[in-house]
Parts: C-alpha cells; sequence; structure tokens
C-alpha cells in the first residue's frame, strides 16, 4: 500500500490531466443522459405494459444466456486451460473474434446459419420443424454468442494460474476427476467464475445488433431492453431516457452487489 | 526526465491523430454530407458518382437510413448538407425546428408492393393472403416511413395484420424476405426493381395503395449550400430524374 502512495506522490501532472480527461469523457455522458431524463414520467413511463415487458424478457433471456454461458463456457475454458490440443488456439481466436466483431455480423451469421434456409436452420425446419428466428430462443442464441467468449476468456485464465497441486492431492486422496472439478477447481477459481458470469450477463443484458438481425424485433418476443429504447427513440424519447436509466441502473446495482468480488480478484492482476 | 517522456508517449497518438483529420482537409476535396432515405440508396449513390465525376474535388458522402433516424440525426446537429427523406413526416419535423434553407421540393415518387420469396412459394397473390397467421409477415416501426405506409395500406383494405418483427429499416425486410427468413413484408416498388429478381412483387391495387413522396431540402446549418443546391439541381435535371426513373421510382 505504501508503494502505490510514494508512486502516486510522483506522477506527473500531465498524466493526470490527461487520465482526468478520460474520466470526465466517461462520466458525461450519463450527466447528460441524467440532464435530459423527464423525471415527472418516470412511474408513468416505467409502468407501462410495453416496457414492462422488455424488461421481463430482458431479464429473463439474460439470466438464461447467463446459465448457458455456465453450462457450456466453463468446461470449453477447462479445455483450453488444461488440454494441449490441435487448434486450440483457433478456438481461443474464435472466442476473441466474436468478442470483437461488430455484433449485427453476428446476428447476420446466425440468420444465415441457423435461419429458415440456413446451413444447419433448413435441416431444422424440414426435419423437425424448429424455425428459430423471430423467437424467444432467437434472442437467447444471439446473447450467448456474443456473451460467452467473456465467460470463457476469464475462467480460461483463472484455471492457467491456478496452481493445479491442490488438484493433484485431492486426485491422490482418491478423489474421482469430476469430484475434484467440482470441488476443488471450480471454488478456487470461484471469484473469476463470478466475475466472468457477470461479464457475460451484462454483455447479454445490452445486446442489441445480434439481436435484431437474428431474432426480429417483437414486443413481448423479441423485443429486449436495449431494442425497445431503440424503438422509442423516434416515437418517444422521454421513454428512450427512462429505458436507458433503467438499464444503467440495473447494470450498475449489480455491479455495486458484486464488486468485493470484482475488485478482490482484479488486485491480484487477473485480466478481466 | 521520465515525466517528459510519458508525456510524449501520450500525445504522440493525438498529434498523429490530428495531423491525420488535418491532413484531409488541407487537400482541395469538399465533401458533400448527404443523408437520405434508405430506399434511395442505389439512385443516389449513382447520382453521387456522376456529380463528383461532373465536380472535380467535391466528395459525395452518403448517410443512409430510415429517415426517421436521419431526421433525429440532424436534430440532433449531425453535419448534413442535404436531407432527403421518404416521406413528409420526417421532413417536416426537421422543417419545424428551423434546420431547413428553403422549403423543400419533392423530387420523386414511390408506391407499395408486397415483397415475397423469389417464385413465390406461398403463392401470395393479395393483401388479403397476408391475414394468415402462420405467415411470417415483417415490417418497420411505424416511425420509419415504410412501417406507417403499411399501416395506412391495411386501413385503407380493411384488414388487420399482426407483424412478426419491427425491423430497423426497409432494407432489413427486404434482406430477410429475399433470404427466405420471412414470408412477406410492404416496401417500394423501387426495392423490388433494385432487388433484380431475387424477390417477387405482388402488385398492391390502387384503391389500397399509397402514394410516397420523397422531399429533398439543404440543411440551413451547410457550408456548402451551393454545392447542395447544384446536386438538387442534378438530381431534377433529365440525368439524374434518367437515374431515379431507372430505379422504379415515380416522378412528377
Amino acid at each position: 500500500m505504501s508503494q502505490v502512495r510514494r508512486h502516486r506522490q510522483k506522477l506527473p501532472w500531465q498524466i493526470i490531466l490527461i487520465a482526468s480527461i478520460a474520466v470526465a469523457f466517461f462520466l458525461s455522458p450519463f450527466i447528460g443522459l441524467l440532464w435530459r431524463t423527464p423525471w415527472s414520467k418516470f412511474t408513468d413511463i416505467v409502468t407501462r405494459r410495453e416496457i414492462r415487458d422488455a424488461l421481463w424478457l430482458s431479464v429473463q433471456t439474460s439470466l438464461i444466456t447467463s446459465i448457458v454461458c455456465f453450462v457450456f463456457g466453463v468446461p470449453l475454458a477447462w479445455l483450453l486451460a488444461r488440454v494441449d490440443f490441435r487448434g486450440r488456439r483457433f478456438i481461443r481466436a474464435l472466442m476473441t473474434l466474436s468478442m470483437v466483431l461488430p455484433p449485427v455480423i453476428g446476428g447476420i451469421a446466425l440468420l444465415f446459419t441457423f435461419g429458415r434456409r440456413g446451413l444447419i436452420g433448413q435441416y431444422l425446419d424440414s426435419w423437425f420443424g424448429i424455425r428459430l428466428p423471430f423467437t424467444t430462443t432467437a434472442v437467447v442464441m444471439a446473447q450467448c454468442f456474443v456473451a460467452m467468449p467473456f465467460l470463457v476468456l476469464t475462467v480460461e485464465a483463472a484455471l492457467r494460474q491456478l496452481d493445479t497441486r491442490f488438484e493433484d492431492v485431492a486426485r491422490t486422496l482418491g478423489g474421482s476427476r469430476w469430484y475434484v472439478f467440482r470441488r476443488v477447481t471450480l471454488p478456487s477459481i470461484k471469484p473469476s467464475l463470478f466475475a466472468g458470469l457477470v461479464l457475460a450477463w451484462a454483455r447479454a443484458l445490452g445486446e442489441f445488433g445480434a439481436t435484431i438481425t437474428f431474432a426480429g424485433n417483437l414486443p413481448g418476443t423479441t423485443q429486449t431492453m436495449p431494442l425497445a429504447t431503440y424503438a422509442a427513440l423516434d416515437s418517444n424519447p422521454e421513454s428512450a431516457l427512462i429505458l436507458s436509466l433503467l438499464m444503467i441502473a440495473i447494470a450498475f446495482s449489480i455491479l455495486i452487489a458484486l464488486r468485493d468480488r470484482w475488485l478482490g480478484r482484479t488486485e491480484q492482476g487477473l485480466p478481466l | 526526465m521520465f515525466g517528459r517522456r510519458a508525456f510524449a508517449v501520450v500525445l504522440a497518438p493525438i498529434a498523429l491523430f490530428t495531423a491525420c483529420t488535418s491532413d484531409s482537409n488541407t487537400q482541395e476535396t469538399t465533401t458533400l454530407n448527404v443523408y437520405a432515405a434508405s430506399s434511395l440508396a442505389t439512385p443516389f449513390e449513382l447520382a453521387g458518382l456522376a456529380f463528383e465525376k461532373a465536380h472535380p474535388g467535391v466528395n459525395v458522402q452518403f448517410n443512409l437510413g430510415a429517415s426517421s433516424d436521419l431526421a433525429r440525426f440532424v436534430e440532433e446537429g449531425a453535419p448534413a448538407d442535404i436531407f432527403a427523406s421518404a416521406d413528409i413526416a420526417n421532413m417536416d419535423k426537421v422543417e419545424s425546428e428551423d434546420l431547413l434553407d428553403t422549403p423543400p421540393i419533392i423530387f420523386a415518387t414511390n408506391y407499395l408492393e408486397i415483397v415475397v420469396e423469389k417464385g413465390n412459394p406461398l403463392n401470395i397473390l393479395s393483401l388479403q393472403d397476408l391475414t394468415n397467421s402462420d405467415l411470417i409477415f415483417i415490417t418497420t416501426n411505424p416511425d420509419v416511413p415504410i412501417g406507417r405506409y403499411t399501416t395506412e395500406v391495411f386501413k385503407k383494405a380493411g384488414i388487420t395484420i399482426a407483424p412478426d418483427s419491427f425491423e430497423n429499416n426497409v432494407k432489413s425486410i427486404m434482406l430477410k424476405v429475399a433470404g427466405g427468413e420471412a414470408d412477406a413484408g410492404i416496401v417500394y416498388h423501387s426495392e423490388v426493381v433494385a432487388a433484380d429478381g431475387e424477390v417477387d412483387g405482388v402488385e398492391i391495387p390502387s384503391d389500397f395503395n399509397i402514394l410516397a413522396e420523397y422531399p429533398i431540402g439543404i440543411i440551413s446549418t451547410s457550408d456548402n449550400k451551393e454545392l447542395a443546391r447544384g446536386f438538387i439541381d442534378f438530381l431534377l435535371s433529365p440525368d439524374g430524374r434518367a437515374i431515379l426513373s431507372q430505379h422504379g421510382f415515380g416522378l412528377l
């Protein structure tokens, strides 16, 4: 701690100035939003049916997405961290790709793959009668596509830094592989797991581009909060402002609630 | 010493960035920013190329999107020189904010068609056929011109349809119908022409159809009003009108 303080005293004012500009850049849009928010209409707008529908759909889909990301993402992270196999770098690059890709492109890709005429979608339709576009399932798929890499890469980093001796000891004491994974590995990476889950969940909650492209935009079925916000911009800018505020409040309160786990891990230098 | 070097490292990219941006200004090109309804994409891009050829040193830059989005951008102070809307309502919004230099001019018209997948596999022949609830029918938000026109058509025909999605703009309807993800939508005749056989158009009887009027205007804050007037004059010239009519637009 004392070391940190000494560094701080030595910092040149120029750096502080430039960093302050960066802070102002991030802070001012929120202030701008608060400034334009029509507070008197807050309860009126929040209790509207289409807003409630969008909020509920967003909560549902982003939670389902988080669960799916956990179920599929953790094993994938484990594989990437622990098993040296051909194509590992390719998979890692694939994860990064879908993280940096504009979500609209992800949506188009999903449409051409899982759509009714898509590479896989055409068989889903003709064999099982499953049509994904314009359904809530498509919303979850779009969210998973953009959100899962956040969980995978966070958990993978944690697994790689983990001291494997604990697991080895557990194995020598007779624990099965599955038991060791559940009772030793997972608990030791719990903070990163939480961080990854929160990141993925937040990303899913804010998903717009892939959702509107792949799942469309129908109130109650595929219109999540960001889509409702966008739709309201034209017809009712006040609703759009309130909706934006609502989303910020939700995301912020979750981050606050988890801040101990969150900060606990960043101080140890794990990539977040 | 360390402080000064760190300062230089931080400032270098900023300086470089400034250099890059000012570089494009020192060259003698003038950029004309044209905000146009997405249905105007193809004819406007062609008109832009022809205009650039006739005016060396001019770069025509398009911002294509839903007229409602563009009207909002202009209202928020986006650097537009020209705004071309697919309906009067969104032009009125801009005009009511005193953002137009002169009253807008109607330069093209359009009408609506039902768009279906190539070959019309579901054999959709009339507005009535769209009421089938198994059908995936998509439109846009009612603030986007095509969405409002679609609502008008249904009202005139006395039918009610629950769309399966409210897309961003008319191009998105085209993409999904052409790709077979949606069964039908209602779009401008010019879109069906532009798709060049990738989709089929089904006529809507004139009793239920609408006449979409496209107004164009010069933004009052523009620094290039002379050039903007030149571009509009080009659209109204025989060459400009030929481009518009080739792409399915009606002329007044």
